[in-house]
């Protein structure tokens, strides 16, 4: 069984401030990583290794320096990653992106299973795993929460929906994408990295994709963004100081003049 | 030409209706509604009712149970026919997962989770604004592919008055589907309460902060004091499952607008914030000075909440006399 799974590099929010006069994002300097829910879509996969000895794979479309986050995807124990990256690529939308991931998971072949995250933490569409399965013709198995069992060229999930937990069986090849509460990611132990730093990972671009670059990147996006600006949050930020039975009074007066409480 | 509308939750469509006639209005095309489904066909009078003119009519057994390959094939059949300019999909979980399945197939682009959606009359373009980038920023963008399409969550918009005098055009879509090898063996129930998280004018939500959940009875009683119902954040409902999911705030959980929102223990990571930075006071009680939950709160205390909370409930019973 050949397993992909298809990561994104992100800011990390935590660092992501707003210049307040522009309303424009900040981006210089914040550090990136990987996109949390995919580390469970990683997880997944090296279970899966584990478990019915699967041969693994990672992918991820981004610059140079997503090669970090391949890097751990490795440590995590995935065996092999391919950095799908050129200038072409740049300011794809997940249409764009879909079809980069779609070429690379063709390149690497008698793909059995491809597992995704259900949304990045950025742009939180939750569209790529969608759009990846269209293009590959896969049947798609989204929000799922637990692969239980795999076997006989079937795999049967549980999907989280909001109606209940529906329990699906598919004929694979297939796609699923994976809640954050499918597993606990794992860390990654000194000697892995180690490792990992020193594994061959093939960089593959529009050429070696066989992609042409009016179909890729900006270009062939469909989605084009005319601003991105912080909504106006006009938060007064009044932390009360002294002692607690003082701060709680404050916070009770404060909301009575609000008008939102009434005692 | 129409502006078409596709949700398989009645609520959600009869609120993408609403949008539907305005955005119909400014283009002057009709509003087109996709009804899918087995034994559907005579069902179209409450679309009709929420504004369609039009309703197309796919009634297949290849359409139970729900897969988002066969709507996505039986949709792109509508569009064949419908040929419209603007499509608006519910973002409920099964329309999140068929509206990009079959943009796929029609090649086209599609604003995820749209939370404003205007025309550019000049240039016929839906302009779409949607949470961008961790829900730091809000993108504005439009599609230069044509169908334009987007996707809208649950309550985004007001459903309209119903008015069922209204009539309109039934089109039937024949469609030859192909049925994935896929299926459904069982769905498991979820606990549901059956409140209405979105509808509360106040709000009190806990997080993490909690250490367990006998621990939420503090939170109970102040609810019960100010007439607030209870909130959470992801993990208490997803994954400690302490609380039925119809309590969960988030971008994936639901959006909530009150008039006041107080986060217990909640630290505020980006997708809690997507799904209540819109309430109209917000409180955030934390023990964490640095938690990004105090950035977009109107008040704050710094303080563990298991000695915040009690102080809060007994002097709120003291003004209550």
């Amino acid at each position: 069984m050949r397993v992909v799974v298809c990561i994104k590099q992100v800011f990390d929010p935590a660092e992501l401030k707003v210049d307040p006069s522009t309303r424009l994002l900040i981006t210089d300097g914040v550090s990136k990583k990987i996109s949390d829910f995919d580390k469970n879509a990683i997880e997944e996969a090296v279970r899966l290794k584990e478990k019915y000895q699967a041969e693994t794979f990672v992918i991820t479309m981004g610059p140079a320096d997503a090669m970090r986050a391949l890097r751990e995807a490795l440590a995590m124990g995935i065996d092999n990653a391919y950095l799908l990256s050129d200038p072409a690529f740049e300011n794809s939308d997940t249409l764009a992106t879909a079809k980069v991931l779609a070429a690379a998971i063709k390149k690497i072949g008698n793909v059995d299973l491809v597992l995704l995250a259900e949304a990045s933490m950025d742009g939180y569409s939750g569209m790529v795993g969608p759009r990846l399965a269209a293009l590959l013709n896969l049947p798609q198995l989204t929000y799922v929460r637990s692969i239980v069992s795999i076997g006989d060229g079937k795999i049967v999930v549980e999907r989280d929906l909001e109606e209940g937990y529906e329990v699906v069986e598919a004929k694979l090849p297939a796609l699923v994408t994976v809640t954050k509460e499918i597993n606990e990611p794992r860390f990654a132990t000194l000697p892995k990295i180690m490792a990992a730093s020193k594994k061959k990972v093939d960089t593959w671009g529009a050429a070696e994709l066989g992609l042409a670059k009016e179909e890729v990147g900006l270009a062939g996006s469909a989605i084009q963004v005319m601003k991105a600006e912080a909504p106006v949050m006009g938060r007064k930020n009044i932390i009360f100081q002294g002692e607690l039975q003082q701060q709680v009074e404050e916070l009770v007066k404060a909301l009575v003049k609000e008008g939102v409480l009434k005692v | 030409m129409t502006v078409l509308v596709f949700s398989e939750n009645m609520e959600v469509a009869a609120e993408l209706l609403g949008k539907g006639k305005e955005l119909a209005g400014e283009l002057g095309t009709k509003l087109a509604a996709a009804l899918l489904g087995t034994g559907v066909k005579g069902k179209e009078g409450e679309l009709f009712a929420y504004g369609a003119d039009v309703v197309y009519v796919v009634d297949h057994p290849a359409l139970t149970p729900f897969f988002p390959e066969t709507y996505a094939d039986a949709l792109a059949k509508v569009v064949e026919e419908a040929k419209p300019e603007v499509i608006l999909i519910g973002a409920t979980k099964r329309g999140k997962e068929t509206a990009p399945r079959l943009a796929t197939k029609l090649n086209a682009g599609c604003a995820a989770g749209a939370t404003n959606l205007r025309i550019d009359k000049e240039k016929r373009l839906l302009i779409a604004e949607r949470p961008a980038i961790s829900a730091m920023v809000v993108a504005t963008e439009y599609s230069k592919t044509k169908p334009q399409i987007a996707t809208v969550a649950p309550r985004t918009f007001e459903k309209p008055p119903r008015d069922d005098s209204r009539k309109g055009e039934v089109v039937e879509v024949k469609v030859d589907l192909t049925v994935p090898e896929k299926k459904v063996l069982e769905l498991k129930k979820k606990e549901v309460k059956g409140i209405k998280i979105e509808d509360a004018e106040l709000i009190t939500s806990c997080g993490r902060g909690f250490r367990k959940k006998e621990d939420l009875k503090m939170l109970e009683e102040l609810a019960s004091l100010i007439g607030a119902t209870l909130g959470c954040s992801r993990p208490i409902a997803a994954d400690l499952k302490w609380l039925p999911e119809d309590h969960w705030v988030g971008l994936s959980g639901h959006k909530v607008k009150p008039k006041m929102y107080m986060a217990v223990g909640i630290s505020g990571q980006v997708q809690h914030l997507a799904g209540m930075r819109d309430s109209k006071i917000i409180v955030a009680i934390n023990k964490d000075p640095e938690a990004p939950i105090f950035k977009v709160a109107d008040y704050g205390i710094v303080g563990d909440l298991y000695q915040v909370l009690p102080a809060l409930i007994n002097y709120l019973k003291s003004r209550k006399g």
